[in-house]
């Protein structure tokens, strides 16, 4: 594949690897947050962390969209769901999510409800337009990448002159989440250098947005492409501005990333949709200027107005670390939950939901690094 | 004088649909079983025309097995239900090292169900059979209403002869063993997923649904009784099944990505539906530990293995995981899979 | 969530839609959010859609300068 299997080259990441290591300053640690899910899970899939030095530690970041979900946003879904009107499309991610008392949207789809995974909000609007006698409700989440195919999905059904299609809209923004981050306040937290920046939300929002925490906050940002070579080149990046105490925005994934972003998918966006003044995050509790909400004109396709949804906030399990994880103020096996009560078939909050998740993400790729004797990364984990 | 004809007009295969009627026990279903399932597996034990098979054997200890198959959709890029039933089955009596012998295949049919449908299947195992040598000797038919099967579900039974002095089972897998695949991975997955409605992909992936107890066969002469276990990954791919033999033999297992082979479309569909080909179904591989050279080199020779490899080792793990070293360099573990991606693959 | 991957584009169709390919594997994907796609571009495909043009050049640019630093470090 190409542009792809060029970034997974072995040999590369291996010289590479020595390199990080020759300019790794023996006397500090570095401890770099890689902002979002599909990073966490590249850097685990490839078992990226055994590669670096055992000074340069990576912290779990909570860009994960499926997580970071209020277990209340999932039960509005699920009520959604069982009206007998209403088809809820949603992509496959959030089918087990748990709600409260256990339910899940997979599990309200057994007992009859009209739920249906798809691919695509292109789906979504082919169901609206092949069946206007059902209320097609696409459950919207994600960052800033996942917006714009929602903006489209409205678009296309402004187009079509669609009346039986809304969308239950849980968009949240990548830089609100950063700052909350650099401004919490945990007694535990440990002090992070540098973030790695999402790849494919930077296409969309360009790299502008990260300035303000190199400027106000003094943290270097590379943004890095998906692939782990791209990964680990980011890390030599930002080892460097540590090394040499600046605190800049760099692009690693110049081949897709531009400064000013996706010019036509970011007016889309500011046309269509207005921030919340706050918004729930699972794990990091209320954060201002957050999320998104579509904006009066285009009320006909706001689930929340048609449906009268009030959202009930729901509580995780009191043991949950998962706030302290999102945060990367603790590590999957500090939480008492994990591996016990908690696991990828029973998962009891945000980290473990999504394959995206630190907590899933290390279930699948990393556990058998908690033993003592036998295979493990070199050096402190 | 006209004809007698006993079991009434002849079915109309074009066009005609299965009614309740077919599954009655009555004329209709004796039509049905006659047009199409005993003209598609014809033998002499369907020609005696009863319930039940008689047979001798030869002795030696016997293996049997039973599996269904639910599989949607119906006909998929490399095959169908009928020959995965056909190939799943035999499967099931070669990985115990046995030679298959005889099969059933019982039927549950939806009302409503394309005859040309069902004699399009029955054809397929009959050919499937037909090639592997392994008769269908006795079957079942059933009717439910509409909507209470998907088309058709497909039952099977197959019983097998053990050769002396070959004990296969999956708690023999010894710390030290060598662990050999027998081809490329993640090909039947895909193959059905690349035909589900709601994934709309375009690609040239074939399911590689294969009987494999001829290969079997060549495995046992190359390296005889000391083959202790062998087994094909079908759902949840090659993961479960190296996660099930460790767990049974109370063993961990260390392999290398790069020595797994994935067809390079196999690996761009897994990618666009963010899938790991580490679990996705296959339906025509095997797994091996305990290798020799010569054991490897048999494999080779045979069609259906051209593309073995050594794939990792077998080591002592209390914690029984199944860790890979991967293309990159660094290692993970390659758990069970977590929940069902997607239903139905088999 | 964030998954994307590079396509190739093959052929354009109407409103604004295209053939994307993958090593041989065929999705239909929209470009609305593009402009000037041509057939041989690559673009990053995400949920059907097409969120940005892959810079040949880019990254040709970063594949040297990947390679470039992994020689340092396979000299030390």
């Amino acid at each position: 594949m190409k542009h792809v299997d060029e970034y997974r080259d072995g040999k590369l990441a291996r010289d590479l690897a020595r390199r990080i290591a020759a300019e790794a300053r023996a006397d500090r640690c570095y401890r770099f947050m890689e902002f979002c899910g599909g990073h966490t899970h590249a850097i685990s899939r490839y078992g990226v962390e055994d590669l670096l030095p055992a000074n340069i530690r990576m912290i779990h970041g909570p860009g994960c969209p499926v997580c970071v979900l209020p277990m209340g946003r999932i039960d509005d879904a699920i009520s959604l769901a069982k009206r007998p009107e209403v088809t809820l499309c949603t992509y496959g991610d959030l089918m087990r999510v748990p709600g409260s008392n256990g339910s899940s949207l997979l599990k309200t789809k057994a007992a009859g409800a009209d739920i249906r995974m798809v691919y695509s909000t292109l789906d979504a609007i082919a169901i609206a337009s092949n069946e206007p006698e059902r209320q097609v409700v696409f459950f919207a989440i994600g960052f800033e990448t996942t917006t714009p195919p929602t903006a489209m999905a409205i678009r296309l059904a402004q187009k079509k002159r669609l009346t039986n299609f809304t969308i239950f809209c849980n968009h949240v923004l990548t830089p609100s989440a950063i700052q909350k981050i650099l401004e919490a306040s945990d007694p535990d937290a440990v002090e992070i250098d540098g973030f790695i920046g999402p790849a494919h939300v930077s296409t969309i929002i360009g790299t502008t947005p990260y300035q303000r925490f190199a400027t106000e906050f003094h943290k270097p940002v590379v943004v890095a492409g998906f692939e782990p070579l791209d990964v680990v080149q980011a890390i030599l990046m930002l080892v460097r501005q540590v090394n040499e105490s600046r605190a800049e925005i760099e692009n690693q994934y110049i081949r897709a990333v531009s400064a000013e972003g996706n010019r036509r998918a970011l007016a889309e966006i500011a046309d269509i949709f207005e921030t919340r003044e706050s918004f729930e995050w699972r794990g990091l509790g209320e954060i201002p200027d957050s999320a998104l909400r579509l904006r009066e004109p285009y009320a006909q396709f706001d689930a929340e107005r048609r449906f009268t949804i009030v959202t009930r906030p729901a509580r995780d399990n009191p043991a949950c670390e998962c706030g302290a994880i999102l945060r990367g103020a603790k590590r999957p096996r500090d939480c008492k939950l994990f591996g016990a009560a908690c696991t990828p078939e029973t998962p009891m909050g945000a980290c473990m939901v999504s394959s995206e998740g630190s907590c899933a993400a290390y279930w699948a790729y990393g556990r058998f690094r908690d033993r003592e004797t036998g295979l493990q990364r070199v050096g402190a984990p | 004088m006209n004809k007698y004809e006993p079991l009434g007009r002849k079915l109309d295969l074009r066009s005609g649909r299965v009614d309740l009627s077919h599954g009655s026990g009555g004329r209709a279903m004796a039509r049905l079983i006659a047009d199409v399932f005993h003209k598609a597996f014809d033998n002499e034990f369907l020609r005696a025309g009863n319930d039940q098979s008689v047979f001798d054997i030869a002795g030696g200890r016997m293996v049997m097995t039973t599996d269904g198959y639910v599989v949607s959709p119906l006909f998929f890029p490399g095959g169908d239900i009928g020959d995965l039933a056909v190939n799943g089955t035999i499967n099931d009596i070669a990985m115990a090292g046995a030679k298959p012998l005889y099969m059933s295949a019982s039927f549950i049919i939806e009302e409503g169900f394309p005859l040309a449908d069902l004699a399009r299947i029955a054809q397929s195992m009959g050919d499937a059979s037909r090639a592997a040598n392994v008769p269908i000797i006795t079957g079942d038919t059933k009717v439910v209403e509409r909507g209470k099967a998907d088309g058709v579900f497909i039952s099977t039974s197959c019983v097998g002869v053990v050769p002396a002095g070959l004990y296969l089972s999956g708690d023999r897998a010894r710390a030290g063993d060598i662990i050999l695949l027998s081809g490329s991975i993640g090909d039947h997955g895909v193959a059905v997923m690349s035909k589900r409605e709601n994934l709309s992909f375009e690609t040239q992936v074939l399911s590689d649904t294969a009987a494999l107890h001829d290969l079997v066969a060549v495995m046992v002469e190359a390296a005889g009784a000391s083959i202790r276990l062998m087994r094909d990954p079908t759902r949840g791919g090659l993961a479960a099944t190296l996660n099930e033999i460790a767990h049974q033999s109370r063993v961990g297992v260390r392999i290398e990505e790069a020595s797994v082979s994935v067809r390079p479309q196999v690996a761009a569909a897994c990618e666009l539906l963010g899938l790991d080909p580490l679990f996705v179904a296959n339906e025509g591989k095997l797994v091996a530990p305990e290798a020799t050279e010569k054991l490897l080199a048999a494999m080779r020779a045979h069609p259906l293995g051209q593309d073995s490899a050594r794939i990792g080792e077998v080591i002592e793990d209390e914690h029984c995981f199944v860790q890979m070293t991967t293309a990159f360099g660094g290692g993970r573990i390659v758990d069970w899979l977590s929940g069902e991606q997607l239903p139905r693959i088999c | 969530m964030c998954l994307a991957i590079p396509a190739r584009v093959i052929e354009l169709l109407p409103d604004e839609m295209a053939r994307v390919s993958l090593d041989g594997v065929v999705v239909n994907a929209s470009v609305a959010l593009l402009e000037d796609v041509a057939i041989g571009d690559y673009v990053v495909l995400h949920v059907g859609y097409a969120l940005a043009k892959i810079d040949e050049d880019e990254a040709l640019r970063t594949l040297s300068l990947l390679r470039e630093a992994a020689l340092l470090g396979a000299d030390a």
